[in-house]
């Protein structure tokens, strides 16, 4: 049994990954929860965010947002996003709970009215704050919510990396029927992602940079970068301040929380 | 003298708050300045039924709040409101919105000063939402509230949250004043109202609430006891001789439920509540749905429907404008940088021919600076429902609104 099994792990380091007779659909779905385990154990952690809107013209507009995230043991994580600026929007924030399976849970509180909404959360194709980034593409990115398939290799910005195609179990309400992601082979950091749209064209294409590691584990991207092909817009994201295990509890993420959000 | 009074104890009883958070550890504070200063012309498009009544009107007003967070994450909150009409004294007036210490806990929290409190779902009108006082003379829709002086401490578990307010000293609802438009055609006395307590405005009220969420259900069950915040209106003849509308506040109790839930893209929404007072019981109930069509007309459009019906069970009282009414709501949301959005919504009485017609519409020019405009329009007022005396009052409002 012993001797097996050292043959087993001596041909699986001999041999290039793939090479065991996977299917490709396997193979990508075992690089999405390589990349998901590797982003396990966090626990929590807070971050702010700017987000730089252009048009076409290359007329700017700003949003400030700060984040705070916890992670749930057998389920999608908890999150509050708290709007700063524009000023008309400030203190205005919105608590998810995602789910591995079925829609997210989401509520909104409005300052002014010191009212917690309920949002329909199940349609993600919607705009994040008028953005090019739609909710699908913020929310936590759970395994279960893609089927996948490995396309092949390719190498971006000198990192050797897979190419897995990825499809939405939920399709009636995603935005895409498709999408194309890059993902090195060292640490499993995304560095682009191609969006097709409902029908198959290339609607959008997302860029990573600034990667930095996190409790010698974690990477993070600092930007991000989102084209609409289709529009002529774009959306860049700065984040920054990134701070882990900061001792966030489940009572930092329910309606008394939200209301109690500056 | 009577308003400079009752403003003073006012102050004193949420500056009960001051000394408290004085007791606390203050190392590293957070204080934070913010707040808006509103510009708004109002116009009405026909010629004023009362005399004295004014075709446009101007104001300023400004909502300011200082917040200042403590390590523990408890605060301490002021904000002021004030604003100054051109037309209606009444409508020139000041509040405390916001004054209070809040104490912060891992399962509990507590609330002392002047505060306010949202409960309810729906989106036309608002039943179950009884804690604060409407400041009515800001908006006919019963959103705009007053600072009400509380104490109250939240429970928070996983069975849910259990919330117990004791509200110390009563606010009256604010009236549009004789220069005023989108009033009754007699005055409100607001400086000689009735009370059916003797304690009249120290009335001590209670309030006691249960919320929770199951799922895709969010829910409030809710219980008040003391002045009721609807006055009914009595008429009669002030110590001129002239007629007017004497504000009697009786005492109620009153138990209500709101409810929330999402069904796949649909929000389903309801209030209802049963009151007992002086005269019959009585019931009301509001619910309705709202489904929103994300990117429609192959744009990056929202377009949200907004469906709903209230029925109030009070035959000959007829105070509100909504007795027996379906409502309907399209909210268009640009999603572009500027966050442009519109919402119409009509309010059509079921057995009467009245109606109502809603206009706003809204877009951000800056970071700092946003531009909304309003329309409301009474259409065929019934000649004998109450809200008759508003057929003439159709308007536009433009408001300009710069925040810091």
């Amino acid at each position: 049994m012993r001797t097996l099994s050292i043959l087993f792990l001596l041909l699986s380091f001999a041999l290039p990954a793939g090479a065991l007779a996977q299917s490709p659909e396997e193979q990508g779905l075992a690089i999405a929860q390589e990349a998901d385990a590797r982003d396990n154990g966090f626990a929590d952690f807070t971050a702010d965010m700017e987000m730089v809107l252009r048009n076409r013209h290359g007329q700017e507009s700003r949003r400030k947002i700060r984040i705070r995230t916890l992670e749930v043991e057998g389920d999608g994580d908890k999150s509050l996003t708290i709007f700063d600026s524009p000023r008309d929007v400030k203190g205005t924030a919105l608590l998810t709970f995602t789910h591995k399976v079925g829609d997210d849970d989401q509520w909104l509180y409005l300052p002014a009215l010191k009212r917690v909404k309920r949002i329909a959360s199940r349609n993600k194709s919607g705009s994040f704050m008028g953005s090019e980034f739609a909710y699908e593409d913020i929310a936590s990115q759970e395994v279960e919510k893609y089927t996948y398939k490995y396309l092949g290799d390719a190498i971006y910005d000198g990192h050797d990396c897979t190419m897995v195609e990825s499809y939405p179990v939920d399709a009636a309400n995603s935005g895409y029927t498709r999408m194309v992601s890059w993902r090195d082979k060292d640490e499993y950091r995304l560095w682009k992602v191609e969006y097709y749209d409902r029908k198959s064209s290339h609607l959008k294409t997302l860029t990573m940079a600034g990667y930095q590691r996190y409790l010698d584990r974690f990477w993070r991207p600092h930007r991000m970068h989102m084209v609409n092909h289709q529009n002529g817009k774009s959306t860049e994201l700065h984040w920054d301040s990134f701070q882990y295990r900061t001792g966030l509890t489940d009572t930092d993420f329910n309606k008394n929380s939200l209301k109690r959000v500056k | 003298m009577a308003g400079l009074r009752k403003f003073v104890l006012l102050s004193l009883v949420s500056l009960l708050a001051a000394p408290l958070a004085l007791l606390l550890p203050v190392s590293s504070l957070c204080m934070e300045l913010t707040g808006s200063v509103d510009l708004e012309g109002r116009f009405f498009l026909q010629s004023p039924q009362f005399p004295d009544q004014r075709s446009q009107s101007a104001s300023f007003a400004l909502n300011a709040e200082l917040y200042h967070e403590f390590v523990s994450g408890s605060s301490l909150i002021l904000s002021p409101f004030a604003r100054l009409d051109s037309a209606d004294k009444e409508r020139s007036h000041a509040d405390l919105r916001e004054l209070n210490y809040l104490h912060v806990r891992d399962d509990w929290e507590l609330r002392l000063g002047l505060g306010k409190v949202f409960w309810g779902a729906c989106e036309f009108v608002h039943l179950v939402d009884i804690i604060n006082q409407t400041d009515l003379v800001e908006s006919l829709d019963g959103e705009e509230k007053l600072g009400q002086p509380m104490l109250h401490f939240s429970f928070v578990r996983g069975w849910g949250v259990l919330d117990l307010f004791l509200l110390p000293y009563f606010r009256e609802r604010t009236f549009q004043g004789e220069k005023g438009r989108l009033r009754f055609p007699l005055i409100v006395d607001t400086d000689h109202p009735l009370y059916e307590s003797g304690s009249e405005e120290l009335h001590q009220d209670v309030s006691l609430r249960y919320s929770h969420s199951l799922g895709a259900v969010d829910f409030g069950l809710s219980y008040f006891r003391g002045t009721s915040r609807e006055p009914f209106l009595i008429a009669g003849l002030n110590y001129k001789d002239e007629p007017i509308l004497t504000p009697y506040y009786e005492q109620i109790s009153q138990t209500s439920l709101d409810l929330q839930g999402v069904y796949g893209s649909w929000l389903i929404k309801a209030e209802a509540f049963y009151r007992r007072g002086y005269g019959r019981p009585f019931a009301a109930a509001t619910f309705g749905f709202e489904y929103t069509l994300v990117g429609v007309f192959e744009t990056d459009l929202d377009l949200g429907i907004i469906g709903e019906y209230v029925f109030d069970d009070r035959e000959k009282v007829r105070q509100g404008l909504f007795n027996n009414d379906l409502m309907g709501g399209l909210r268009l949301a640009f999603n572009d940088a500027a966050s442009s959005e519109i919402l119409i919504g009509i309010v059509q009485d079921v057995e009467q021919s009245s109606r109502l017609l809603t206009l706003e519409a809204g877009r951000r020019f800056s970071d700092f600076l946003r531009l909304n405009l309003e329309g409301t329009c009474f259409m065929d007022g019934a000649k004998e429902s109450v809200d008759n005396s508003l057929r003439d009052d159709d308007f536009l409002k433009l408001e300009l609104i710069y925040y810091f």
